[in-house]
């Protein structure tokens, strides 16, 4: 059934009880063409565009909980594409386009809110390094914008543009089309039109092991079972180092815990999506009202979805250090999503270096945003067994060969990212 | 908040140290081939359940140790002076 | 007539002392003791807001922390105290209180946003997935957005800084007892009798917790006057803090739980100096989780009616407020506390109209249910109320057999239900506790936990007063250092009743009508039919459920509404509960005031301030500052009439022509000593130190493991066996940290000590070509060339006001200028600066900011780690290959010969040079063709740029592709964000006496 105003008006007539489900919940088959692990946005991305650009139905998507259930539903919701770096530009761009159509293409409204995203500069050292990443999107013909302190202060008034602030605004660079999408919908949104589309989306199935014969996958095991394929995609990141093990790879990752929190809900106080290098700090106010927030990583290997009171610290820290008047919001929520945290910060969504195997993940900080374009992207690279100019660069030989893509310039250690 | 035994001081808060990452990764020898330094500098285990790893103990005596702690639960298992080998349950 | 509702008397509250306070505009009197809840209670006052999503009235339905609607505007919205979504049945009432119902326009009474629950048929669970996709547009999103921002929301942030102050309290202890009731004390009291440490807390201003032990008798004794006594034992411990107003809202790994204090909420506004809200770090030992138990409801139609309320919430207003919450009430229960509740409520001069129980007449036969016969109180058996009738509170319930069958009206303004209660096993859940399903309680209770955390009482599924008390002792002696929590205190009858007659589960009273709303998450309008539509639609899995429909995700956290949620969608599919699951218990337990967790380390403090010795005087001489890290550092010092842009460069060109003196305490400095200083120079820089000499001083060049640079710097020989390394500012720390670390993990068998003194010692540079003649006035050393040549290092001293100060002389050069750094112990810096001001007098000596050395640093080509080093160079990028030294080992150099980072494309550094008179633009890149179209392919970027005095142009360093390669070329610097296009020519990057000349005169 299509969604629109029209088919919710019919339906009240008949007190919404006749809407379909979803997703349907199949069995799983003994074969499919191509299997991808991990149920959230990824995943359920990839096996949407192998359905609908390359034309793969018989394929499956394996979920060891609920979809949407990893990092896709525990993120800070923003999207931009504010990136210096030619390749990271390019792909993050690329997302964001598709972002743009993304509730007509999926028929299912994840409310992509293009307010804009601004990053606040502290310092002339700061804005030099900003503004040279404003012109690198410029140049790439992505939107930017540099707004001066006091356009900040006029547009965002609660934000403390006084001089004698402990990091005060120099200004802040602007990308107008960032912003903030419905987390929870784009699992949703992909898992029903993948699912109209023959994938089947198949919840509480873990895979435990790869099958791999003579330097090619054969199939994976699983909680339901074996099941045959020759190519496998994973889409699991944050546990992308576990499942690639279980090919026998070892990966430049480690697992990370970032905390994201919101506070209750409160009437529209903000209306862009804020965020500060100098104090690790982000900050967006949802459609329900609460303050989301989030900062920087607990700075220990975990995978524990769960983190410890300095970081929630200090990020109020850096909420009230720019939003002094939000100092008797109360905050309602906290959590931690697991990172993959790759060497140089950028992700890694290429072919393995096992036959019919392949990945998408590495995200660091920057996974929901990727979800459209990673899915695209990993779907051509299984498709085509060979990535498309767009992931060319984001290979796992790129540390070998010395071409990583270090976007802060932290070197080869995951937390700094 | 992580109780971190330094070896040296004792218990001490999770805010008096700074993270060196993973304890396993062997340094080459200087004259190592190029893969075996790709290896060190990025290639992970990045264990789920017991992971030895580096931890100074910078607001404090100024120490690398060494921690044995569980990555899925933040348990902590043990810890050693450098030179000195983890005890207890091995990862 | 004030307080028409109170009581005759009873109640902890104080009847001497009469509060004044105002709600929606209304004054009213209420006593000290009371709750806000309980004040408009006995007011009357049952409306007190509207709903999140359908804007339909509420009142007040809990006297707790669970409380989903009662939120409420506390203090005007246009002052700084005022504070969004209050719970009033947790705010302590004070003298000159004064809220406001939220969520409403124009009034609580008359609210234009419930037209959305005429038109709530179009708006089930996840309606805005499947609309506002049309014009296809983001805009027109952003256009629906913005009215339904407005419509959700709530309350009102204050629009001003909270003029108030929070502070942290770290504590430590061998025994913490969350939760005062009766289960709480006698843990606390057996624990700390034993010697133990211990801190009990509670979440409200009054020991001994709920109502469910009103009229026991504990030890013999009234239980009120068994809590009086106990508590007074308690404090005569020594070694135990009693925390009221305190609720643990968090349990962290290393068990530290998390807590917060109201020290002074329930006052109108916090004495000078005191703290509004302590946040409380406490490690404890072990834990025993007493936090008592949370009423569910049952979902029926219309049950979100003013005047609806659990029935342990009313038996709190009569028996702990002396509040009659309302008139002629019905009791609508499926187990026997709320017969408590009917008698009570009875005593206390409330008609009950009806005690109505889900449970067959069969089982009702126990002598509580006598009493109450006993009492003219009429028991419906197998009965349910099928629909609420009222506009602004209840008016009536319908009420049937369970079978069906017709209906009765019943007349009430008070409708008491009671659905059964869950133990409140959020932190023994967040203490990876594991929860059991009850069948006899239906709900969650704790199962184990891998940590000592020992859940006891109500909260263990415990609700017998006498068996409470004796679960807690011993779980307060189980939890004693060294009684090993062995004993986990199982298990007393686990009846949810006072007299043992089992509950019958009942979630939802079926609807007679499609378009009835029976809720289960009053505060965000989930309903029953919501649960079916989610289970419908396939979002089964308790995490979907909750998203999909918002269930739980409001202020009260479902704490009244997960369970039953969780017991509708077990029943739509068929499937046992614990099948279903149970969602995350995600701190914190309570929403917690965010000022509390930063404490004192936000606004100036959010982050350590650096400064050197020397800031005040900078500050006395008119320095504006940057930060540079956490550093203050003096940007330029501008003279009356000119822009800091001026200042830099008349600092700059006077160091070309004459002598400046800029303030370089911030670079990062390291003392090494031992016998093989040299061989660890040698491994962590790329050039050769053996042969440095005594009394010299390098430049080197560090790399990561990865072959990249990572920082520079100056060592210096001091003695055989002593040096002195200084890094960058940005990378004082990393550098310490990983020498540190090489010596004690890597090259243990290395004999060097490395210590960081950066903060002992204050250094400032002094350049330009009359640096020597004022030098000399202060040194007590010949500083002439043959003496003290280019790279010499001296240890000396500095005349000073305050006479001989200790002092390192250095003769480096950053600006490309005759120049020496003098580094002296941090209390002498001012007084060295000094010095050398007012040595270099005649000289024409000025200071210079960081802004005149960035312009005397590019003018001569050096880079900096950061901008030209940007983490992405190697050393060759930058001009610097021929360093490495090809006869030895070093850090990074291993990875050094990588493809990647040899090929002929790689950025490099350059030097360029505006054309045209043209003004470099701010951190432009570098491309052929100014007007190819976009994207626009990239040749490189600026680095660092600025208009040289000492040129009359505007220059800059770039990293340029294939750069070394490129001298001569003529291309273009643009900035598309300040719309500026500049043609630029290329040449090496180094403008100002490339052969180094004036560094050696």
């Amino acid at each position: 059934m299509r969604y629109s105003i029209f088919s919710l008006a019919r339906n009240a007539l008949t007190h919404h009880q006749h809407w379909p489900l979803a997703w349907r919940s199949p069995a799983p088959k003994p074969r499919y063409d191509a299997v991808i692990i991990g149920g959230g946005g990824h995943g359920l991305a990839t096996a949407y565009y192998l359905a609908k650009e390359h034309g793969m139905s018989n394929i499956a998507v394996l979920e060891k909980g609920w979809l949407g259930g990893g990092n896709t539903g525990r993120n800070t919701t923003i999207v931009r594409s504010n990136y210096h770096l030619d390749p990271n530009a390019h792909f993050y761009e690329y997302s964001l386009k598709l972002w743009e159509g993304l509730s007509q293409e999926l028929n299912f409204n994840v409310m992509y809110s293009a307010r804009g995203v601004l990053n606040l500069v502290h310092s002339p050292a700061d804005m030099d390094a900003a503004m040279r990443r404003g012109n690198a999107m410029r140049l790439n013909g992505i939107d930017a914008r540099f707004l001066s302190r006091d356009e900040i202060a006029q547009w965002i008034p609660n934000l403390d543009c006084s001089a004698n602030a402990r990091f005060p605004i120099h200004g802040g660079l602007l990308q107008p089309r960032g912003g903030t999408v419905r987390h929870d919908a784009v699992a949703w949104g992909y898992a029903r039109a993948a699912d109209a589309r023959g994938v089947d989306v198949i919840q509480q199935c873990e895979v435990t092991g790869i099958r791999v014969e003579a330097g090619a996958v054969v199939g994976v095991e699983t909680t339901q079972g074996y099941i045959a394929t020759p190519k496998i995609g994973i889409a699991v990141a944050g546990h992308s180092g576990q499942v690639a093990a279980m090919a026998g790879l070892k990966l430049p990752i480690e697992s990370h815990v970032l905390q994201a929190m919101v506070t209750e809900p409160v009437k529209p106080v903000l209306d862009t999506v804020v965020t500060s290098g100098a104090v690790h700090f982000y900050i967006s106010q949802s459609d329900r009202g609460e303050l989301v927030m989030g900062g920087d990583l607990d700075f220990y290997n975990s995978y524990a979805q769960r983190g410890n009171l300095p970081i929630i610290e200090h990020v109020v820290a850096a909420c009230l250090a720019l939003f002094p008047s939000f100092g008797r919001m109360k905050l309602m929520r906290t959590w931690g999503g697991i990172m993959d945290m790759t060497m140089d910060g950028s992700p890694i969504i290429a072919k393995l270096p096992v036959n019919g195997l392949y990945m998408t993940g590495g995200w660091c900080y920057g996974g929901f945003k990727a979800t459209p374009a990673s899915g695209w992207l990993h779907a051509y690279t299984i498709a085509h067994d060979q990535p498309h100019p767009l992931n060319a660069a984001f290979t796992l030989e790129r540390f070998a060969e010395g071409r990583v893509l270090d976007e802060k310039g932290a070197g080869p250690y995951p937390w700094a990212h | 908040m992580l109780l971190i035994p330094c070896p040296w001081c004792g218990p001490r808060n999770q805010i008096e140290f700074t993270y060196g990452g993973d304890a396993t990764v062997q340094r080459p020898g200087n004259d190592a081939p190029e893969a075996a330094w790709e290896a060190f500098v990025y290639m992970r285990d990045n264990p789920s359940g017991p992971h030895d790893e580096l931890w100074l103990h910078s607001a404090g005596c100024r120490s690398w140790f060494k921690l044995r702690r569980d990555t899925r639960t933040h348990d902590i298992l043990g810890s050693a002076r450098m030179g000195d080998e983890l005890g207890g349950e091995s990862p | 007539m004030t307080q028409p509702h109170r009581l005759p008397e009873g109640g902890i509250i104080d009847r001497t002392r009469a509060l004044r306070f105002e709600f929606d505009g209304v004054q009213h009197e209420g006593y000290a003791g009371d709750t806000l809840a309980s004040a408009l209670l006995a007011n009357g006052v049952h409306l007190v807001g509207r709903s999140f999503k359908y804007h339909r009235p509420r009142g007040i339905f809990s006297a707790g922390a669970e409380e989903p609607n009662a939120l409420v505007q506390l203090s005007p919205a246009s002052g700084a105290r005022t504070e969004p979504n209050v719970k009033a049945t947790m705010q302590a009432l004070y003298d000159g209180l004064i809220a406001a119902s939220q969520n409403c326009w124009p009034s609580v009474h008359f609210d234009v946003g419930a037209i959305n629950n005429v038109m709530s048929c179009l708006m089930p669970a996840g309606f805005y997935y499947k609309t506002f996709m049309w014009p296809p547009t983001p805009k027109w999103w952003l256009k629906y957005e913005h009215v339904i921002r407005h419509a959700a929301g709530m309350g009102r942030a204050a629009l001003a800084p909270d003029p108030d102050h929070y502070e942290h309290q770290y504590a430590h202890c061998d025994v913490l007892v969350v939760g005062g009731g009766l289960t709480g004390l006698a843990a606390a009291h057996t624990a700390a009798k034993a010697g133990a440490r211990v801190i009990l807390c509670d979440e409200s201003a009054a020991w001994g917790g709920g109502v469910g032990d009103i009229g026991a008798t504990i030890d013999d004794r009234p239980v009120d006057r068994w809590i009086a006594d106990t508590v007074r034992d308690c404090a005569r411990f020594d070694d135990i803090t009693l925390l009221p107003r305190t609720t643990a809202f968090g349990y962290y790994d290393g068990n530290l739980v998390g807590a917060i204090e109201r020290v002074t909420d329930h006052l109108s506004e916090p004495p000078a100096h005191t703290p509004r809200q302590r946040l409380w770090k406490i490690r404890a030992k072990s834990v025993v989780l007493a936090s008592g138990a949370i009423e569910r409801g049952i979902a029926y139609a219309n049950n979100d009616l003013p005047g609806t309320m659990l029935a342990g919430a009313a038996r709190t207003y009569a028996r702990r407020y002396g509040v009659r919450p309302g008139t002629r009430a019905v009791v609508f229960t499926n187990n026997d506390s709320a017969y408590l509740t009917a008698l009570d409520l009875h005593d206390a001069g409330v008609a009950i109209a009806a005690v109505i129980d889900a449970r067959p007449a069969s089982q009702l036969t126990r002598g509580l249910h006598q009493h109450a016969r006993a009492s003219g109180l009429a028991i419906l058996p197998d009965s349910a109320i099928i629909g609420a009738r009222g506009g602004r509170r209840v008016a009536s319930v319908d009420v049937a057999t369970l079978a069906g069958g017709r209906s009765t009206r019943v007349d009430c303004d008070l409708v008491c239900v009671s659905g059964g209660w869950n133990p409140a096993v959020h932190l023994f859940s967040q203490a990876r506790g594991k929860l059991r399903y009850d069948e006899p309680l239906a709900t969650f209770v704790p199962d184990i936990s891998p940590l000592p955390i020992l859940p006891a009482g109500a909260a263990n599924g415990c609700f017998d007063p006498t068996a409470a008390v004796m679960e807690g002792r011993a779980a307060g002696a189980a939890a004693i250092p060294g009684a090993g929590m062995m004993a986990s205190p199982h298990h007393s009858p686990r009846t949810n009743g006072v007299d043992g007659t089992a509950l019958q589960p009942l979630w939802a009273v079926p609807a007679t009508r499609r378009t009835a709303k029976r809720f289960v998450d009053l505060q965000n309008d989930v309903t029953v039919d919501d649960i079916a539509l989610a289970a419908r639609e396939g979002y089964v899995s308790v995490e979907h459920l909750k998203r999909y429909t918002t269930l739980g995700m409001g202020t009260d956290q479902g704490k009244t509404s997960n369970i039953i949620g969780l017991a509708l969608m077990a029943e739509q599919l068929d499937l046992p509960i614990p099948k279903v699951g149970t969602t995350t218990f995600r701190p914190p337990y309570t929403p917690v005031t965010l000022g509390a967790f930063p404490g004192h380390e936000t606004a100036a403090h959010v982050e350590p301030t650096r400064y050197s010795a020397m800031h005040d005087w900078h500050q006395e001489h008119g320095a504006r500052f940057v930060n540079a890290g956490l550093w203050k550092r003096p940007h330029s010092y501008p003279r009356p009439g000119e822009t800091e842009d001026d200042a830099a460069n008349r600092e700059a060109r006077n160091v070309r022509t004459h002598v400046g003196l800029v303030d370089v305490s911030t670079l990062g400095k390291i003392e090494l000593q031992g016998r093989d200083v040299a061989e660890l120079l040698n491994r962590v820089y790329i050039n050769k130190w053996d042969t440095l000499a005594l009394g010299r001083c390098r430049y080197g060049v560090m790399l990561r493991d990865d072959g990249l640079v990572m920082d520079d710097g100056t060592t210096s020989r001091l003695s055989a066996t002593h040096y002195l390394m200084t890094t960058t500012t940005v990378n004082a720390v990393r550098v310490m940290q990983q020498l540190e670390y090489l010596l004690q993990a890597e090259w243990r068998n290395l004999d060097v000590y490395a210590t960081s003194v950066t903060e002992q010692w204050a250094a400032a540079a002094l350049s330009g070509p009359k640096a020597r003649e004022v030098l000399a006035k202060v040194m007590d050393i010949d500083v002439s060339n043959g003496a003290f040549p280019f790279l010499a290092v001296a240890t000396c001293h500095v005349r000073t006001a305050q006479g001989l100060v200790p002092a390192r002389a250095f003769r480096m050069s950053y600006s490309g200028e005759l120049a020496y750094e003098i580094h002296v112990p941090a209390d002498h810096g001012r007084a060295m600066w000094e010095a050398i001001i007012k040595a270099g007098d005649d000289a024409g000596i000025m200071p210079y900011g960081t802004e005149a050395m960035s312009t005397l640093r590019i003018e001569k080509g050096h880079v900096v780690i950061g901008p030209e080093a940007d983490g992405r160079t190697t050393a060759d990028d930058l001009g610097m290959g021929k360093l490495v030294n090809p006869a030895k080992w070093c850090i990074g150099k291993p990875l050094l010969a990588r493809p990647a980072l040899t090929a002929p494309d790689r950025w490099q550094l350059v030097g360029l040079t505006a054309l045209d008179g043209a003004r470099m633009p701010r951190a432009a890149k570098i491309v052929a063709n100014p007007d190819h179209a976009l994207p626009n392919p990239m040749l490189g970027h600026v680095t660092s740029w600025c208009y040289s005095p000492n040129l009359d142009a505007w220059i800059a360093l770039a990293l340029l592709a294939n750069g070394r390669a490129r001298h001569g070329e003529v291309l273009w610097a643009l900035s598309p964000l300040a719309n500026v296009r500049v043609r630029v020519k290329v040449g090496p990057p180094c403008f100002i006496d490339p052969e180094g000349a004036r560094l050696r005169v």
